[in-house]
Order: C-alpha cells, then structure tokens, then sequence
C-alpha cells in the first residue's frame, strides 16, 4: 500500500467517473442511444445483485446471503420500503449464519 | 409487478443515509484490510478520500496483501473503477448544471447513489437521491476507513449480514426497472451474462459484460 497506488488509482478512478458524466454529458444524442442509457440501470443494477449474492471472487456459491436476498425479493415484491428490504436481507443472512444453515 | 411506491422527501433522505451507514461498516472493515496488508494510517484514509469506490479498493488491497505488485494491483482495479464510466452515462441527464458542480458529482458517481437515483420516478426525486446517497456513502465509508484504521483488529460485516444488504438494496433499486418490457429483458439479459461469466473472466469483467444488455434499447420495440 503506497502513495503511488493510492494516486494512480485515484486518478483513474476519477477519469472513470468524469467521463462519462461530464465528456457525454451535455450532448444531444441520437433517440437510439438515448434509449440504451435508459436501459443501463436495470442491466447494472441486475448484475449487481446477482454477483453480490452468489460471487466469492471468481467462483459462484450458494451461502446465507441467497436467502437474505430471497427474502428481500419477496419484500421488494410485496412494496416494502427499502429501508425495510436492506435490513431484512441482512437479518435474514445473519440469522441463517448464527443458526449455522449455510456459511 | 406492482409499482413501486412514490419516495417522498425526509423518507428518501432517510433511506439514504441508511444506505450509507450500511457502507459504513465495509469502510471499517477496509481500513483494517489496508492496515494490515502494510499500508500506514495516512495512506488507507488518503484511499478512501480520493478514490472512492470500495470495490476497486478492496480489490487493490487484496491484491497488494497476496503479494502482488502495483501493476497488478492497479490492473484489476482499474476494472473495477470502469463501470463507474457507465454510471455517470447513466446519470448524464439528470445530473445537469455547471461543470463544477458536475466535477463534484463526478466523485459521488458510485453503486450505490447511481442505483438509488435511477429507481426514482421524477428527475428531482433522482437527484435528491443522488446527492443524499453520495454524501451519506462519502461521510460513512470514510468514518468508517478511518476507525477500521486506527482499531486494525478483525471486524468482520459478515456477522451482521451486512454483505446481504448490498443486493438486498439493488433488488429494491431495480424494481421500478423491471415495469417496462425492455427494462425486463435488459435486466434479465444483464443478470444472466454476469453469473455466466463469473467464472471465466477476471474480477469486474462480468460487471462491465453485462451492461451489453442495454442493446435490447437498439430495436425499436
């Protein structure tokens, strides 16, 4: 852990960020791209939830936190505040861990 | 599907600032990770403050830990920082106004605000969520740096299901998603490239593979 990483990596990282938002962002774009943009959250947000339930680094398990998020699904489906779907994917998850169900 | 109900003001703000006390607890546990793979006090926060986006930092961390070099650390990082990209596309029409302001919401463009901000229902209500979740997620995730720094002993989030609470928050987040068809099929095709490329692809690939779904957006429907 050096300064060099630190700086490099925050350089890149906020290149990332700006690009987008600022270099795209005041532009007209063409009505095909502007539909594709509408569509990254849910693609994203989808890959999010996925990898963050079933990824351990590059390999995928089953562990607590599928049935947190089973939990949560059912919340969100139920219309459930979000504050509610959070804490009860993560009770849920500890609860499975405590009880020793699934790692 | 039913729709999602309408956030409201103090209760968005508040869902916010929850959310960003939830990141709270994975910056302590990057603080501890950094110290412990050698890195000082003054380096592990300086992280936190300018590069500002956990994942490529656990990443260079664990990285760094296994011995790697910076090259190697930076590499898989650096993949990881690149989905932020399509974040700030993604926000591109509603975070409008001057370049500093938009330079400031740069460093906020993260996971978690994008999603917040994308599942409102009006442009206000998106950057309302934007600016509560960055700053929330901003102020929690270096507090929490800083503890997990200075304490350098094992906290570990899993305990508290903490690491449940990311996706348990983006299933919320897509919901308002999934009401149009191509928003369906967008997520579905996104969801589904990401578990099939897990494991071939290195860490953070997956991520940037999935957004391919967005080209349902190409056909007229």
């Amino acid at each position: 852990m050096t300064w060099t990483l630190v700086l490099l990596l925050a350089a890149i990282a906020y290149i990332c960020k700006f690009v987008g938002l600022v270099v795209v962002g005041g532009r007209e774009l063409p009505p095909v791209a502007e539909r594709c943009l509408a569509l990254i959250p849910a693609t994203l947000v989808s890959a999010l939830i996925v990898s963050s339930t079933f990824a351990d680094g590059s390999s995928l398990i089953l562990d607590a936190r599928a049935i947190g998020v089973a939990s949560a699904v059912v919340a969100a489906w139920r219309r459930a505040p979000l504050v509610i779907v959070i804490v009860l994917g993560a009770a849920v998850t500890a609860a499975v861990r405590y009880f020793g169900w699934l790692p | 599907m039913p729709p999602a109900p309408p956030n409201e003001g103090r209760s968005l703000a508040a869902s916010c600032i929850v959310l960003g006390a939830a990141v709270g607890a994975f910056g302590i546990a990057f603080g501890v990770g950094s110290v412990s793979a050698g890195g000082s006090v003054a380096v592990t926060c300086a992280m936190s403050l300018l590069v500002f986006t956990g994942a490529s930092q656990f990443s260079a961390v664990s990285v760094v830990a296994a011995g790697g070099n910076l090259v190697a650390a930076l590499g898989g990082a650096s993949l990881l920082a690149a989905r932020n990209g399509v974040y700030g596309l993604a926000m591109s029409r509603t975070l409008t106004g001057g370049i500093g302001r938009r330079a400031i919401a740069a460093q906020l463009t993260i996971d978690e605000s994008t999603a917040m901000a994308t599942a409102q229902p009006s442009h206000d209500q998106a950057r309302t969520a934007f600016w509560w979740t960055g700053l929330s997620v901003y102020v929690f995730w270096n507090l929490g740096t800083l503890i997990g720094a200075l304490a350098g002993t094992a906290i570990d989030p899993a305990t508290y299901g903490f690491d449940a609470a990311f996706p348990a928050g983006f299933v919320a987040m897509v919901v308002p998603h999934l009401r149009s068809r191509e928003g369906r099929r967008a997520a579905l095709i996104g969801g589904t490239l990401c578990i099939a490329l897990i494991p071939f692809l290195p860490i953070g690939l997956p991520i940037l593979c999935a957004a391919l779904g967005v080209l349902v957006g190409v056909r007229r429907t």
